[in-house]
């Protein structure tokens, strides 16, 4: 859900990274945080266990620029991939505004993506939003792992439906702003369309 | 969409900033401020020049949603007050109209049950703010804001 501010002049946007656990979705956020220029971007706050797995949620905003005055500022946020915090899922997943899924690329990961996948259709339609009606876009992330499945059979997989889909390497940045230009603009296509 | 977008306008934004103003000056408070539940900022007051407000407005609502799920669990609606207490600085959180978060930041200085005091009065006037807000965005006239943008907008913002 945006908030639109007439008095500072400002949308605000919430873009949740979703896939199973150890995907690179952390990474797809320190990266964007990295290459993104200080008077852009506010603190990233990771809240995660003393093994670096994300415990509740990442955080970061960041701000895209203008749109007729008014100053567009995406919240980014991740969710704890692991199965057993479903509960911290659903919680992030209140007031979004557009869906990152990020697949983990290696055919031994295949089943963890599916099932996540269906963790979010199910999220979705608890909170009454419905996958298939927001902005969504799909990565399919280390690409550059020696056991990474084909594109074909990721596409066949897990977007039947056909979304933007993106391919990238979160660990080196590639395709990881196409990802978050994508889904972005779709947010604001949204936001154009009204309720 | 499951929920209207929030549309904050300046006569309504004046009126919830001059609220919070006041409760900060009457609880004796360091800094108040006013967080959507979805960890959007809405409005603040105080000595907030060296608070990094957005993140502590993003992990207020995590916080929020957090207890709110406790709550559930046990079998309670939410916990519509929080209280963290420090060595120095105190946060008291509170649920307003049932939709946003006003948190208050106070030291030795003031007291938790003048805090309390003050948030019980300062929460009915924004709950009518707030009201009246809601009433405006379920008016069908009130149409999307951003109607006009067009695509060339929306592209020019991504323009390297």
């Amino acid at each position: 859900m945006s908030f639109i501010n007439y008095s500072s002049r400002e949308i605000n946007c919430k873009i949740v990274y979703y896939g199973p656990g150890l995907c690179g979705k952390t990474t797809n956020l320190q990266y964007i945080y990295a290459k993104t220029n200080p008077e852009a971007k506010g603190k990233m706050i990771s809240l995660a266990t003393e093994t670096e797995r994300t415990l509740f949620f990442d955080f970061l905003p960041l701000s895209l620029g203008e749109i007729r005055g008014f100053r567009t500022r995406f919240h980014l946020y991740t969710v704890p991939g692991q199965v057993f915090y479903d509960a911290s899922r659903k919680l992030i997943l209140k007031g979004v505004d557009g869906v990152v899924f990020v697949a983990d690329s290696q055919i031994e990961r295949m089943e963890a993506n599916l099932e996540s996948m269906e963790n979010l259709r199910v999220n979705l339609t608890e909170q009454g939003y419905d996958l298939r009606s927001i902005p969504y876009v799909i990565q399919y992330n280390k690409r550059d792992l020696p056991n990474a499945a084909s594109i074909e059979e990721l596409h066949r997989l897990l977007n039947p439906e056909t979304v933007p889909e993106f391919q990238s390497i979160a660990a080196t940045g590639w395709g990881v702003f196409d990802t978050l230009k994508a889904i972005a603009k779709l947010v604001l296509q949204e936001l154009k369309k009204g309720r | 969409m499951v929920s209207p977008q929030l549309v904050m306008y300046e006569e309504e934004f004046n009126r919830i900033s001059a609220i919070c103003e006041r409760l900060c000056i009457d609880a004796n408070a360091k800094v108040v401020f006013l967080v959507d539940k979805n960890g959007q900022l809405i409005a603040s007051a105080g000595q907030t020049s060296n608070l990094d407000t957005t993140s502590l407005a993003s992990l207020t609502a995590g916080n929020i949603a957090a207890t709110g799920g406790l709550a559930k669990l046990i079998g309670e609606k939410e916990f519509s007050i929080l209280f963290h207490e420090g060595e120095r600085d105190n946060l008291h959180i509170s649920i307003v109209a049932g939709r946003v978060i006003l948190v208050v930041i106070f030291d030795g200085r003031s007291s938790l049950g003048l805090v309390r005091l003050r948030v019980k009065k300062a929460s009915q006037e924004l709950t009518v703010v707030f009201e009246s807000l809601m009433r405006k965005l379920e008016d069908p006239a009130a149409g999307s804001p951003f109607a006009e943008i067009t695509d060339e907008d929306i592209d020019n913002l991504f323009n390297d």
